[in-house]
């Protein structure tokens, strides 16, 4: 344990309001235990270690079942207070948070929102939300790649979102890994811009089998390159024939009307 | 890469059960299309276990092979992978086999 501030040796994923304080960065050595080596004095006699009778003990457990548990609970958690949570996810630069500063903006005074985001480091994302007014705290991954259920618990604990919100979760910039974890979100948006290239659904099956929703990102940049917009949509339903496909441009606009349906349509009341 | 919070959960998950004892074998069950790629799971295991009653286990994996119903005809297939096609043409498989990343067994002394 540290003895500066009294975290633990793992460097532990940070959950920080944008605009509040920083304490000072402790560095964190670490030191790893060998195990006992076992030493024979040279001239002792030979002599036999009894092998210890070894069982086998049934484990029978899903690996992931901690963060499940973890997010049926935040799930639960949100349908009581009326919230609809997404979990918007991509490759890095696609467009979620350019999106989301968008919607908050066009949206934000007909439907209360509040964002939480996810990236490795900095808090830049968050003070671009902070900027339009949002609610939003960052969750800081440090070398993590992806956010999980114990992760978004902690940032519904700091952020606190109002009853019959919505809440965008953006999960760090990843075409990989997001897929696997469930955090508690009812809807998964897997968002991807027409820079790059059509067969991108093809080469990442998981992440696009695992959403509901896909946005495809930028169609203002569609005269500037090659980008057949038939053929991604069909990639798309090839590995995931029940995908509800948008096309947009959060910069010039295209599209936000049907986005922002979705929005509306997915809110639901609180449980009772 | 998110084996290595998985090998991370498969070490404290095994840690809890096994009440202190040393452990000589870990046999996971991954499954072909649970995204999970086995040997990422083994480079990540010995760092992992390091320090914990796991250090120096063998670590056996047994891949489950997938296994869907086509809910364009109802006919079940096998598949490898999640592009696979039904014999219908129809790409819009319910799977149920083959997404399983389980801990099965391990052996204490």
């Amino acid at each position: 344990m540290c003895a500066t501030c009294g975290c633990s040796d793992h460097a532990d994923p940070r959950v920080t309001s944008p605009g509040a304080q920083h304490g000072s960065d402790h560095d964190h050595g670490h030191s790893h235990e060998h195990g006992d080596d076992h030493h024979h004095d040279v001239g002792a006699p030979p002599h036999v270690h009894a092998r210890p009778a070894s069982r086998i003990v049934q484990i029978e457990q899903d690996v992931l079942a901690k963060n499940d548990r973890l997010a049926a609970h935040n799930r639960g958690w949100l349908d009581g207070r009326g919230i609809r949570a997404w979990n918007l996810m991509s490759s890095p630069g696609a467009g979620k948070t350019t999106l989301l500063e968008r919607t908050i903006r066009d949206l934000g005074a007909e439907l209360a929102m509040s964002v939480i985001e996810g990236d490795q480091a900095t808090l830049r994302d968050a003070e671009r939300i902070r900027a339009t007014g949002c609610p939003v705290v960052q969750i800081n991954t440090g070398s993590g790649c992806h956010l999980d259920a114990a992760m978004l618990a902690e940032g519904l604990r700091q952020l606190d979102p109002p009853m019959h919100s919505i809440l965008m979760i953006e999960n760090v910039g990843n075409l990989v890994c997001p897929a696997l974890f469930d955090l508690g979100e009812h809807t998964r948006a897997v968002i991807m811009s027409v820079t790059e290239g059509e067969d991108k659904p093809l080469k990442y099956p998981h992440m696009f089998r695992a959403s509901e929703v896909m946005v495809l990102s930028k169609v203002d940049l569609l005269p500037h390159l090659d980008f057949d917009v038939a053929q991604c949509l069909a990639h798309a339903r090839r590995v995931n024939p029940r995908l509800e496909i948008l096309a947009l441009s959060a910069t010039r606009g295209d599209g936000l009307e049907d986005w922002y349906d979705l929005l509306r349509r997915g809110r639901q009341p609180a449980a009772v | 890469m998110h084996e290595l919070a998985i090998t991370e959960s498969i070490v404290s998950n095994v840690v809890e059960r096994v009440g202190g004892r040393r452990v000589t074998r870990v046999v996971l069950e991954i499954g072909k299309l649970s995204g999970v790629v086995p040997d990422a799971v083994r480079f990540c295991f010995d760092l992992c276990a390091e320090g914990t009653e796991l250090a120096g286990a063998r670590l056996d994996i047994v891949q489950r092979a997938g296994r869907a119903r086509c809910r364009a005809c109802g006919r079940e297939c096998e598949c490898d992978d999640l592009l696979a096609l039904c014999r219908c043409g129809s790409a819009d498989l319910d799977v149920r086999e083959g997404q399983e990343l389980r801990v099965r067994e391990v052996e204490v002394v």
